[in-house]
């Protein structure tokens, strides 16, 4: 039986030589999301700016009636209601921001969410409502709050599990890697206007565990290498162990993509931007860990030296088998 | 390392079909089939996003609490000091700037004012303090304070009685398991799977049912009341619309001599026999009942208003004393709000106007829809996923396929032994764990096939395999679980259902992606003793 290789035995591609050009593109790249999330903004879900979202599907017709329910909404006073199809035609969502200065007021989500849906039912009938989000004012502050705080620990916590496991500069690259795969992240839901909400902040944590898997891969095989081969420079050091685990990442990083892409495609309209951002992430994240987090290395003048070298049983026999031959 | 005698693979497999028996109950359940009901069957739940429902979060408003406080404050003080120093006179009862205060014409008696209102106070906790604190202004006032100890201490009284009345309520819905829970000091939490129709579930939540039956002041007149100027002793109260008390906006009605609804051993909904309007029918209990005789006695061919959540829904006049202790409450009410009234009234009023903060409703359709595809793609997912780790690594992409089936079911079955809940997130954390369980045997497969290239031999190149990616598998499991652990402390409930299945995976994927796969391929490899590998 043949087997598939997709990464040849024996591979071996100079990554490192290209470390400037793609540091200056990830760079701009990175500025370029920081500028889009300042300028343009995040197309903010109910859960962050409050308001009420619902989804409606028009059980009897071909496709949702989306301007006539815009004028109609927005007739209540509220303010223009943002329409969008998701799934079918005749399913949309509807969804409202809190009008302007008015967090103080608790009720006034679930009011709007109950005129609006009121509404919809009193002049369609065949309108049925698949599900209401309403969030007030002052529990969207705490929710925007919460992911905040989840986001910034997580990303710490697993900078610091790093820093401990291996040395300080490679828990500053893996946190380096990581801030630029979110960054790249919400740089993308800026620009194609996707819904950020709760889950994609739970999609963001996923992406900083396993951007991170990759990462770790790449530093323990460096470690293992810095110990192995004491005198060779760092550029071919590194470029030696991310070939090494070149094949092991393709495949990896497939296997999720197979799955991912299985989801996006087929799975349930309600969580697409929660597998984009995962799909996405996981992308960025294979990159980064070869581009970002390794050559960062070489900056922070890691050497053979940052290790002590503790030779464990398995070590000592290959240096004597190497000694001996 | 690839040593496993024969006591230590019968522990493997029992504890993974230990685990594998418990996901057979959610399994048949997912595909509709009986599960035999003699049996045990721990089963995995299904969050509200799949299976549908609501989750409600309601919020109090402390300064509500803290103001009927005051208020009852001041008609106790005014009691006590009437009852227990009746020769004290006191003037100037105020409740400005959150206190209560009152002057005593005579700086005298200032102490004997103090020591009859003292018994009103009461400590709260264990540190002493007391629910308010009495103090002498310039020598003639005294003032109550409430402390913050007392106020948080009626909050928290006022919540639990609310919590009851949430319960009652919802109770009477007939839904099957609701949650109640209290969150914090001034909210709770309310989730209910399968709901037909969350509006009225809100709409009975929202009210809260404070009936009042008051006299009609009939010597104000409508402009003075259009003004807002009122006799003495009354009180203009909006009507809920124009219809309700024949055509004004707002009425006036005598602040003393009502009674409150809240006595009452029942409340049903039914319909006018005149008109067949939607009514409430209400019961007193028998103190009640002789307070309602008695104002309805004494007061025949005046109307009174019937005042509900401090809005008149109706005000007719009294046509003849009403001794039989029940009596009847119209107001312009649909079968639906005559029932959600009925409900209400049954249970109890809540002690607090409780707001829907936050709402999460999903249809039963949108739900089985999620379901549907989220089934769909995590199989698809799942074969092709298989078939190209076949073609890769042949025989160990088998071990790791084998892996995968026993990891997936032991997911299952730990969730429903743990009784947690699977969410939509959850489904697409299913997805995630499957590829990234594979992850461990890509590692551990090419670094077989790296000690094979640098030519160790089979057993050897295993044994380095299994030992060398252990680590780096141990590290990015490790922050894994981190990321996971903070989306389960700080995540709400489809979120924390995903950060359940992640956790869960990621310890079920080591044992199977490492231990189990490891135990198959020592077995294989000492049966066939291989003198190369196919990798």
């Amino acid at each position: 039986m043949k087997l598939l290789k997709l990464v040849p035995d024996h591979t071996n591609i100079h990554f490192l030589r290209w470390r400037l050009p793609f540091y200056i593109v990830s760079m701009v790249l990175m500025v370029a999301s920081i500028a889009l999330v300042a300028t343009k903004g995040l197309n903010m879900g109910v859960d962050f700016v409050g308001g009420q979202m619902i989804r409606v599907t028009f059980t009897q017709s071909p496709a949702a009636p989306v301007a006539d329910l815009r004028g109609e909404v927005a007739s209540l006073g509220y303010g223009e209601p943002i329409i969008q199809q998701f799934g079918k035609p005749n399913e949309v969502s509807i969804r409202m921001k809190l009008p302007e200065g008015s967090d103080h007021d608790a009720g006034l989500a679930d009011a709007m969410a109950k005129r609006i849906t009121g509404d919809i039912k009193a002049r369609h009938g065949d309108a049925r409502i698949d599900g209401v989000d309403s969030v007030s004012g002052k529990v969207s502050k705490e929710l925007g709050w919460t992911a905040f705080q989840a986001l910034g620990l997580a990303a710490l916590a697993v900078a610091a599990y790093i820093w401990l496991r291996f040395e300080w500069q490679f828990g500053v690259g893996a946190l380096f890697s990581l801030v630029h795969d979110v960054t790249l992240t919400l740089g993308l839901f800026a620009l194609t206007g996707l819904e950020f909400d709760l889950n994609i902040v739970a999609a963001l944590l996923t992406l900083i565990g396993y951007s991170l898997n990759d990462t770790i891969v790449v530093y323990d095989r460096i470690r293992e290498n810095l110990k192995k081969f004491r005198k060779m420079p760092m550029p071919e050091l590194l470029d030696l162990s991310v070939n090494e685990t070149l094949a092991r990442t393709i495949v990896t990083s497939l296997s999720m993509l197979i799955t991912l892409v299985a989801l996006l495609l087929l799975g349930p309209d309600v969580i697409f931007g929660f597998t984009a951002a995962i799909t996405f992430g996981i992308f960025v994240g294979t990159y980064s860990s070869i581009y970002m987090a390794a050559p960062i290395l070489i900056w922070l003048k890691v050497n053979p030296k940052s290790f002590v070298p503790t030779e464990s049983d398995m070590d000592r026999q290959e240096r004597l088998a190497r000694e001996r031959g | 390392m690839l040593d496993f005698p024969r006591w230590k693979q019968a522990f493997y497999w029992a504890l993974a079909a230990l685990a594998m028996v418990s996901a057979l109950p959610s399994l048949f359940a997912f595909s509709n089939l009986r599960w035999p009901s003699m049996l045990p069957r721990p089963e995995v739940n299904l969050g509200l996003d799949l299976a549908g429902g609501s989750h409600i979060l309601l919020e109090a408003n402390p300064d509500q609490v803290k103001r009927q406080r005051l208020e009852a404050m001041d008609e106790n003080v005014r009691q006590k000091l009437k009852s227990d120093a009746p020769d004290v006179a006191i003037g100037d009862v105020s409740t400005l700037n959150g206190a209560v205060s009152f002057m005593v014409q005579n700086p005298a008696q200032i102490d004997k004012a103090r020591e009859a209102v003292l018994p009103l106070t009461r400590g709260v906790g264990l540190s002493g303090q007391r629910d308010w604190d009495i103090a002498v202004l310039d020598g003639n006032r005294v003032v109550l304070t409430p402390t913050q100890a007392g106020v948080d201490a009626d909050v928290s009284r006022a919540m639990d009685t609310a919590t009851e009345v949430v319960r009652k309520r919802i109770d009477a819905l007939g839904t099957r398991e609701p949650t109640i829970i209290r969150q914090g000091a001034q909210r709770i939490v309310v989730q209910v799977p399968g709901l037909k129709d969350p509006a009225a579930l809100k709409s009975l939540l929202g009210q809260t049912a404070k009936l009042e039956f008051k006299l009609v002041d009939s010597t104000a007149s409508p402009s003075d009341i259009a003004q807002g100027i009122v006799p003495p002793g009354s009180e203009i109260v909006p009507c809920q619309d124009v219809r309700s008390c024949g055509g004004v906006p707002s009425i006036a009605v005598r602040r003393l001599g009502g009674i409150k609804g809240d006595q009452l051993t029942d409340a049903r909904q039914s319909n006018n026999s005149q008109n067949n309007e939607p009514i409430v029918n209400i019961t007193f209990n028998s103190e009640g009942g002789g307070k309602f005789a008695r104002l309805t006695t004494e007061n025949v061919g005046k109307p009174f208003a019937i005042i509900l959540d401090n809005k008149v829904i109706s005000a007719p006049r009294i046509n003849e004393p009403i001794l039989g202790g029940s009596a009847q409450i119209s107001g312009s009410f649909t079968t639906e709000s005559a029932n959600a009234l009925a409900i209400s009234l049954r249970s109890g009023a809540l002690p607090v106007d409780l707001k829907v903060v936050e709402e999460r409703t999903v249809g039963p359709d949108l739900g089985a829809d999620s379901i549907k595809k989220g089934g769909i793609a995590m199989l698809v997912g799942t074969v092709a996923l298989m078939t190209f780790i076949l073609i890769t690594y042949g025989r160990f992409g088998l071990y790791a396929i084998a892996a995968l089936i026993v990891n997936v079911l032991m997911i299952l079955g730990i969730m429903a032994v743990a009784n947690t809940t699977l969410t939509l997130p959850g489904i697409a954390g299913f997805v995630l764990t499957i590829g990234a369980a594979v992850d461990a045997n890509v590692l551990i497969n090419e670094r077989i096939r790296e000690e094979r290239h640098r030519g160790r031999r089979v057993f050897q190149a295993v044994e380095m395999g299994y030992k060398e990616a252990s680590r780096a598998i141990f590290d990015a499991n490790i922050t894994n679980v981190i990321a996971a652990a903070l989306m389960f402390f700080f995540g709400s409930g489809p979120v924390k259902g995903f950060a359940v299945v992640l956790v869960i995976g990621i310890c079920t994927s080591v044992f199977t992606a490492v231990t189990m796969t490891r135990m198959w391929v020592a077995n294989w490899l000492r049966r066939a003793r291989p003198a190369d590998l196919v990798l």
